[in-house]
């Protein structure tokens, strides 16, 4: 028997995982307040937000890590949950083949499963020529590419990754990309973290999160779409109010109206169409404004 | 350097357990230390036999105490009363002279038992009396360990410190290196059982610590010439409680401990009573009441006990059911403790929910 179908507190969803209304407490107030959040099989999920935005609480509530203080969280049982923790969960004194070794072993794989798999994973993720090496001795990249086919390794039904891309490099990057495409492809529901949202576009459906609410949720476009107001581009901060609701990206000033507000004064700008990056940035503005209004 | 001096401090005083242990340690270690090291035996049990049992009492003044008579009983039963533990020294009259007979396991106790019996004949003697007679000239035998060597009653305690220092140290460190390493999380959601990890974690090392144990016998017996006359089954089941013991106060260590540091210390702390207390120094009969019961709540004094027994004086299994039973007991307490503490790493959802 699974050990998540006899916990309290989470139930069994057909191929549908998530957590609907889920809490968590700690000893300065909630990490996460009633968040909801679903993951499709086959699908990658990207919950995106700042350092303390309850990411890192939500995964490990999906993970099994932690249990919610109210609501409900949906995930297979362990055998069928992979994980990378924040820390990668890595033993650097084995080898890159001892953690594999170690893991599909303590998922119960087939031996020659376990050895197809970690052959195939290690020669995809670029690690075949690195196996006999400790752990503790790979780069940082390495080190998380390692993470992410060890959690992919048990073939889980649902995949949960803490920042499996923070601080690798580019070329490291598009290989993690491709391994966890490539885990969706084959069915798992994979859940990611990350803090660049522009890794958030790549998923099916994103959950932002700032200061362990909502921010906002749904897919890429959907979320896009849902941008109240005008954002405008110009070329220095506007003066006054509209100075409060102006951000610097890429060299130039982003300005957003609020739906009836007046256009800023000053130097003439131009409409611009919002991208994810942009609709974040403006969800968590007009929720401190609302807050400051308040 | 004033900017480093007042780094350090603040480091410290946020490391509260380093500075308790630096406040706490000297002072406990000064007042253990002041009431358990002694030497000095106050009281040195004994065994009376044969048709004059009753009237050996009234001949042996402090520190000796007769604790049994058994006129009909002959030296047989006397020896049984030293190999069982039950006595420091057996008198057996009923012969042409009267034979003492001296736990020579007992180290301090049987020094102690030559010195007095010496004083004994010294201050008797000269007075010519018919009191002599008794105790005249007593055939004095020191069983055990006849030579009074020093090594016979350390090396089989011994055996126990080199357990405890690899059950308590090496399997502290061995739990918090997950911690710390970020891997514990990781062991969490493995489809694992906290007892399945608990076992998996302490077998390698109860593996390594019976190799060891084994090593330190067989030097013991090949280079310093211990004997062991006792069954080597009674023995290993003894080693084998108490290192279960061990590694469940190592285990209990390192689940409240937050670093390799923190790990060391504690298990530092907790193997520092047992080395001194226990037995294996200072007489458990010379440590003072107040700083005695502690000896009774650590296992390497009943390891001792059970070690010193078998080895040296081929106890059976009966006599020592006492030390066998109070392993037993703290071995449930100890890994029940530990397994508990384990599971709210191991299980946190159905703890938290719970």
């Amino acid at each position: 028997m699974s050990r998540a179908a006899s916990r309290p507190g989470t139930d069994q969803g057909a191929g549908r995982w998530g957590a609907t209304e889920v809490s968590v407490r700690h000893e300065k107030g909630l990490a996460l307040d009633r968040v909801s959040f679903r993951a499709s099989a086959g699908q990658v999920t990207a919950v995106v937000g700042g350092d303390g935005a309850g990411k890192t609480t939500l995964l490990r509530l999906l993970a099994g890590a932690l249990a919610p203080d109210s609501g409900v969280v949906r995930r297979p049982g362990a055998r069928q949950t992979g994980y990378l923790p924040a820390r990668s969960g890595i033993y650097p004194d084995l080898t890159v083949a001892e953690n594999l070794a170690f893991r599909a072993a303590g998922y119960g794989l087939p031996a020659a499963v376990a050895r197809e798999r970690t052959a195939e994973y290690l020669e995809r993720a670029g690690l075949a020529e690195a196996r006999d090496r400790l752990a503790g001795q790979l780069s940082g990249g390495m080190r998380q590419k390692l993470g992410v086919i060890a959690a992919m390794l048990p073939g889980p039904e649902l995949l949960v990754l803490d920042e499996p891309t923070t601080g690798v490099d580019p070329v490291s990057r598009s290989g993690l990309w491709w391994l966890i495409t490539r885990a969706a492809a084959a069915g798992s529901a994979v859940v990611l973290a990350t803090s660049y949202i522009d890794e958030a576009e790549r998923a099916a459906w994103v959950l932002a999160l700032d200061g362990g609410r909502e921010l906002a949720a749904g897919t890429p476009d959907e979320i896009v779409a849902g941008v109240p107001g005008t954002l405008r581009e110009a070329r220095s901060r506007p003066a006054g109010e509209a100075g409060r609701r102006a951000w610097r990206r890429a060299g130039r000033w982003r300005v957003w109206e609020p739906p009836g507000a007046a256009a800023a004064a000053g130097p003439p700008d131009e409409v611009i169409q919002p991208d994810l990056q942009d609709a974040v940035t403006i969800a968590a503005l007009a929720r401190e404004l609302a807050g400051a209004a308040a | 350097m004033w900017a480093m001096i007042v780094k350090e401090f603040r480091q410290v005083r946020r490391d509260r357990r380093t500075l308790a242990m630096m406040i706490v340690l000297p002072i406990l270690l000064l007042v253990v230390l002041g009431y358990a090291a002694s030497f000095d035996v106050p009281t040195i049990t004994v065994a009376a036999a044969g048709p004059q049992a009753s009237s050996v009492s009234g001949l042996l003044r402090a520190p000796f105490s007769v604790v049994s008579q058994e006129p009909d009983q002959g030296r047989d039963w006397a020896q049984n009363q030293l190999r069982d533990g039950r006595a420091n020294v057996a008198v057996v009259t009923g012969g042409s002279r009267p034979e003492v007979l001296i736990d020579g396991s007992q180290l301090f106790a049987a020094r102690a038992t030559l010195a007095a019996l010496a004083k004994l004949e010294n201050t008797v003697s000269p007075a010519g009396t018919t009191a002599t007679a008794a105790v005249a000239s007593p055939e004095v035998t020191v069983l055990y360990n006849p030579d009074l060597n020093t090594s016979d009653i350390m090396i089989p305690g011994l055996a126990g410190v080199v357990l405890v220092f690899i059950g308590t140290i090496i399997t502290s460190l061995g739990v918090v290196r997950e911690r710390q390493s970020g891997t514990l999380e990781q062991l969490a959601v493995m489809p694992l059982r906290p007892r399945d990890v608990f076992l998996g974690k302490i077998v390698p090392y109860f593996a390594v610590a019976a190799v060891d144990l084994a090593i330190v016998l067989a030097v013991g017996i090949a280079v310093f010439g211990v004997p062991f006359r006792g069954s080597p089954a009674v023995f290993g089941l003894g080693a084998l409680l108490f290192l279960f013991v061990t590694l469940g106060i190592g285990v209990l260590i390192s689940s409240v401990s937050q670093n390799q540091g923190q790990a060391i210390q504690l298990a530092v702390m907790t193997m520092l009573p047992q080395v001194l207390l226990s037995g294996l120094i200072f007489p458990l009969s010379s440590i003072a009441i107040g700083v005695r019961w502690i000896a009774y709540l650590l296992p390497l004094t009943y390891f001792n006990e059970i070690s010193k027994g078998v080895m040296l004086r081929a106890e059976p299994l009966g006599p020592l059911w006492l030390p066998f039973t109070c392993l037993a007991v703290l071995g449930a307490v100890v890994v029940t403790a530990a397994t508990l503490r384990f599971r709210r790493f191991l299980a946190p959802s159905r703890v938290r929910s719970a």
